[in-house]
């Protein structure tokens, strides 16, 4: 479903933290563009710097080198149109669903009755109308993670960054969130770059998979997917042998990382 | 397990209100017995001189106190809450101020007593001023330290959605410290309680710390216990008031 949705350039982005003096570098001259529109997935091993990289767009750290620029301009933290799920979810347990929910429209000072109607419009959508009056804590985990996606449609983003949203979670589940996901990409006018270390997800999902190396990353390789998300695909041969390609790359990534070790030691 | 939470029930009232109470006045009445000595008169007796005191002395004795305590609570409360959230996320601030707070903290601040009267004279103002020193450094260190271990994920998802810092205050910095004030304000009561009873003992002559060492100086213990009675209840109605509050404020805790 193209048309709409941000557009993301990363043009040889790389970062680092300071660690009591030291330099932890976490991303290496990372480059790849999303067009906009639809689902895309970068996939890589633990401590590859998924996260960093998801920061970075949301504009909660500044880039060291290089740069990213969505739809052409360089990402602020709330930047309107941009929204981030973090790894933990990152609810608050002392607000009720609801009040999750409509947080970022509070913020945003919206009049009472436009929070009132896109709140009540975003729970029905994600199925969450019935739980609006529960805390977190009385949540299950696939419940908080609608919430915490409900959280993020709620502001009408164009660009939805999601870092491991469904990995704690049960394989049906997971399934589906990924199908809400899909619906929700129905109607156009978003973009989702997913981060996932989970191959059939990124295998499904992602119209584009990018594969990054062990820490730090950089961009080992890019698969296109053009049948991402249609029906049919968890079961045909064409997916799995996608699955099998990216399990490769991920591995030789990690043996090429390993030799670069070696060669430096 | 539910049922013990929920407030209000006459059988939660009776079960956990008074029960309590009815086992300390009978452990008392067998002590008191077995002793037999009017230093430790039975708890009937100490009662009745308790309701009889109320109209002529003690009830005032108890009105002065409870504002001086009161008082103070809500200064410490007012300035040591704020200063508590600002320190524990300006982690700059804080570097300058924590050794400041490490070297006073400790300091058992009834010493200051004389300087304090010799400043601000022997009324309400010296008293309210010592306990406010005293309750104070409890909400502030409490308070800082629960601002400073919010979750740095939670900020950020919240920084993610646009707030600005006042926001990050209002939905995550002050509901994520609010359990812990309230357990300062819990400690910090009692404390203010045993503060008041110093500061009213010495140089003074109302509330209930007066009461006390003025029955004692006369042997008169049924009034001296009437006069326990009287602080005991003080604290117990500010314990209650506290938790009514907690639970209305954090309905979340314990979920
Ligand atoms: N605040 C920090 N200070 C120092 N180093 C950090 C910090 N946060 C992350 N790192 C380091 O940066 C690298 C990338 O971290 P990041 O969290 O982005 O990885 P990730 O790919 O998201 O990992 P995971 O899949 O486990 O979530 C890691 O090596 C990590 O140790
Ligand atoms: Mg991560």
């Amino acid at each position: 479903m193209p048309g709409g949705g941000a557009a993301v350039l990363v043009d040889r982005l790389s970062f680092f933290y300071a660690l009591n003096g030291n330099r932890v570098e976490a991303l290496k001259e990372v480059s790849f563009s999303i067009e906009g529109g639809g689902i895309y997935a970068l996939i890589g091993p633990s401590g590859c710097g998924k996260s960093t990289l998801l920061y970075i767009l949301a504009g909660l750290l500044p880039p060291r080198g290089g740069r990213v620029l969505i739809n052409g301009e360089r990402p602020l933290p709330g930047r309107r149109a941009t929204s981030l799920i973090l790894q933990e979810y990152g609810l608050l347990p002392w607000k009720t669903v609801w009040d999750n929910v409509v947080l970022g429209l509070v913020i945003r000072r919206l009049p009472a009755g436009e929070i009132r109607r896109k709140g009540e419009k975003v729970l029905k959508e994600m199925g969450l109308w019935e739980l609006r009056r529960r805390y977190p804590a009385e949540l299950s985990g696939g419940q908080r993670q609608r919430v915490a996606i409900a959280r993020s449609l709620a502001t009408e983003p164009d660009l939805l960054l999601m870092d491991e949203p469904f990995s704690s979670l049960d394989a049906l589940t997971r399934e589906a969130l990924q199908d809400v996901l899909q619906n929700i990409l129905q109607s156009g006018g978003l973009t989702v770059l997913l981060v996932t270390h989970n191959i059939e997800e990124a295998a499904f999902l992602g119209r584009r998979v990018i594969v990054l190396t062990p820490h730090p990353g950089s961009v080992y390789q890019i698969f296109e997917n053009p049948r991402a998300c249609s029906p049919g695909y968890r079961k045909s041969a064409e997916f799995f042998r996608l699955c099998t390609e990216l399990r490769n790359a991920l591995e030789f990534a990690q043996i090429r990382a390993q030799d670069a070790n070696a060669g430096c030691g | 397990m539910q049922q013990a939470k929920k407030p209000g029930t006459i059988k939660n009232l009776i079960y956990y209100k008074l029960t309590p109470v009815l086992t300390l006045f009978a452990v008392w009445y067998l002590l008191a017995t077995g002793l037999n000595n009017p230093a430790l008169p039975p708890p009937g007796k100490a009662l009745l001189t308790f309701f009889e005191q109320i109209p002529a002395d003690l009830g005032r004795h108890f009105l002065i106190s409870s504002w001086r305590v009161l008082a103070s609570i809500f200064i410490s409360l007012f300035a040591g809450v704020p200063l508590g959230l600002w320190l524990g996320t300006e982690e700059r601030f804080d570097r300058f101020f924590a050794p400041l707070i490490y070297l006073t903290y400790p300091i058992p601040k009834i010493v200051f007593l004389p300087v304090v009267m010799i400043l601000l004279g022997l009324g309400d103002p010296s008293k309210i001023f010592l306990i406010t020193l005293v309750v104070f450094f409890q909400i502030l260190v409490t308070t800082r330290d629960a601002a400073r271990s919010v979750s740095q994920a939670m900020i950020l998802s919240v920084v993610s959605l646009g707030a600005k810092k006042l926001d990050i205050y209002r939905h995550v910095i002050w509901p994520a410290v609010l359990p812990d004030v309230f357990t300062a304000l819990r400690i910090g009561s009692g404390t203010a309680i045993a503060v008041l009873f110093f500061a009213e003992s010495f140089a003074s002559s109302d509330g209930l710390g007066y009461y006390l060492m003025d029955a004692w100086s006369r042997y008169a213990y049924l009034e001296m216990f009437a006069g326990i009675i009287a602080m005991s209840l003080l604290g117990y109605l500010l314990y209650v008031c506290l938790d009514g509050l907690d639970r209305k404020a954090c309905p979340w805790k314990g979920l």
